[in-house]
């Protein structure tokens, strides 16, 4: 019984901070969903600027998220199950884009990849220009957003147990049997959590966006930057945009969560 | 135990991680007293205030004055030797914002009549108590390398050149619609919408636009005179006259501001002979 009484006064030790940290995050969400209540609030959220963001910022974070699973999966799958020299360095440099600041991403796209870039000539020779293109928007959110993926996968991949693999290795599979039928389905979960991750991360992609890639309705004006330049101008349009993202980014995030929950059911 | 240390160092993380973005004037200014005996000029215009209480005047400026406002900012740290000259550059219409969000803000200088006429009926700025301290006018730049060979202003209308200009609720992307507005009466009815299909980036700032023409991405923007003098290293266009956009930047102080004084004696330096010069010597034409 002293153990239950004691015991009752220590969870607000867990409580008390919890709710502290969910009033920090929440109250803001709360603020901006009752200042957007305007009698123009469908005006502004149905309007076409709006809707062409939403569009364009759907349509490019699901590029990058696949054009992720397709080139992060196999270097996850490198960087966790194979050993070869300057690996750290290589798993240091997929970790950087994660703590830079998205303006230095963006920065250095610019300068790579632009037309006077270091690597913008050549690419001009056979007729790409990057820059200003809902490309550019893509290739910004893969270098901010993707480095989450490869990490998640990675650490998925690693705790696999190795006698599984090694199991595999002695049945005959080769390299591709065994990653296809043995590590990839075992690191399913990890795989689609990362994906999340790069997709929400993608989603939200504004720093790098303008820099690289510019503003242009219809083009390259994903939903944060239009949120952006909204607040310069009418902030009710800005408001209208941002609930929008949050309730857009909510359900897609609800999706994604009952997707890996299904998948949990399933093992 | 170690989780909730963890928890809360997390929570004060944030706190901290917070602070910064809430003082938009976070750019640190180097203390003026150590450069005050070289710098001050010999016949200032501004008497050095009375009380000698350190204070720190917070001026919100539109982005094309970023150079000669810095300038005119050191000039009055070292007339007063004790204030602290402190500048949040950027879109005249983000600056408006923020003022009207509560952003401690002591003086604004914005480059369009239209965000100042905006603070003066929300009260933030007493009516009547604005001033028109210069006049700027537009000009278009290009790359120094010049890659889509423009040559006059009819160029702009070429198919596939890449032009970028600040969006339209920038002061300056603003005026550079309307001078296209007037060029199509001298080329041709469509010459305007010619023109804006070739615009590959709507631009937050008159800096940005400069910036992505410096880099050569853009093949030609549309910015102030002023703006082509701070960047030597680009070509330019003139706009004549009778198609060009006079922008007067107005200036004044927020009701709200703390230091009334100081702030009254920073746009008072701004209006002297000598501020007046400093706006000169970077491209801007005095008040008419």
């Amino acid at each position: 019984m002293k153990q239950f009484i004691s015991d009752n006064h220590l969870v607000w030790i867990f409580i008390l901070p919890s709710a502290i940290l969910l009033a920090f995050f929440a109250l803001p969400f709360l603020a901006l969903f009752e200042r957007s209540i305007d009698p123009d609030f469908f005006q502004y959220a149905l309007s076409e600027q709006a809707l062409k963001a939403l569009r364009l910022s759907l349509s490019t974070s699901t590029i990058t998220t696949i054009i992720t699973i397709l080139f992060g999966t196999p270097f996850a799958y490198m960087l966790a199950r194979w050993q070869f020299r300057l690996k750290s360095w290589l798993e240091l440099m997929i970790d950087l884009p994660i703590v830079l600041p998205p303006s230095v991403a963006g920065l250095s796209l610019l300068i790579a990849f632009g037309r006077k870039g270091l690597f913008g000539s050549a690419l001009g020779a056979v007729g790409i220009s990057l820059p200003f293109t809902t490309t550019a928007v893509v290739l910004a959110q893969a270098f901010v957003a993707a480095p989450l993926f490869v990490r998640s996968a990675r650490i998925g991949f690693a705790e696999i147990d190795r006698q599984l693999e090694e199991a595999a290795q002695v049945e005959g599979a080769n390299t591709w049997q065994l990653f296809y039928e043995v590590m990839f389905p075992l690191a399913s979960r990890a795989l689609l959590s990362g994906a999340i991750l790069t997709w929400t991360r993608a989603l939200g992609e504004f720093g790098a966006t303008i820099l690289f890639a510019g503003n242009l309705e219809g083009v390259t004006q994903t939903m944060p930057m239009a949120i952006y330049l909204g607040f310069e101008s009418k902030l009710g349009i800005a408001l209208a945009l941002s609930v929008m993202l949050v309730v857009v980014s909510a359900l897609l995030l609800a999706f994604t969560r009952k997707l890996e929950r299904n998948d949990e059911h399933k093992d | 135990m170690k989780r909730i240390l963890s928890l809360v160092l997390l929570l004060a993380l944030f706190l901290v991680g917070c602070a910064p973005a809430a003082t938009p004037t976070a750019a640190p200014t180097e203390p003026p007293a150590t450069e005050a005996p070289t710098t001050v000029p010999t016949d200032t215009a501004v008497p050095p205030t009375a009380t000698s209480e350190p204070a720190t005047l917070n001026v919100f400026a539109a982005a094309s004055l970023t150079d000669a406002f810095t300038e005119i900012g050191k000039n009055f740290e070292a007339a007063h030797p004790a204030v602290t000259v402190t500048f949040n550059f950027a879109g005249s219409q983000a600056l408006r914002t923020q003022i009207e969000e509560g952003a401690p803000a002591d003086v604004f200088a914005s480059a369009s009549g239209k965000e100042m006429d905006t603070l003066v009926t929300g009260t933030l700025v007493a009516d009547g108590t604005s001033k028109v301290f210069l006049n700027n006018k537009l000009v278009v730049i290009l790359p120094a390398d010049n890659p889509a060979a423009l040559e006059k202003l009819e160029d702009l209308a070429k198919p596939g050149i890449k032009i970028v200009l600040a969006a339209e609720e920038v002061p300056v992307g603003n005026y550079a619609r309307q001078s296209l507005d007037l060029m199509n009466g001298s080329f041709g009815t469509d010459f305007k919408d010619k023109v804006l299909a070739n615009v590959v980036s709507n631009e937050d700032n008159v800096k940005q636009v400069v910036s992505k023409v410096q880099l050569g991405e853009a093949d030609a923007g549309i910015v102030y005179t002023s703006d082509a003098v701070a960047a030597p290293d680009l070509k330019t266009i003139e706009i004549p006259t009778e198609l060009n956009i006079i922008a007067k930047y107005p200036i004044a102080s927020l009701v709200k501001s703390e230091n009334a004084d100081l702030a009254k004696s920073f746009i008072d330096y701004v209006l002297s002979a000598e501020g007046q010069a400093v706006l000169a010597k970077w491209g801007f034409a005095p008040p008419q």
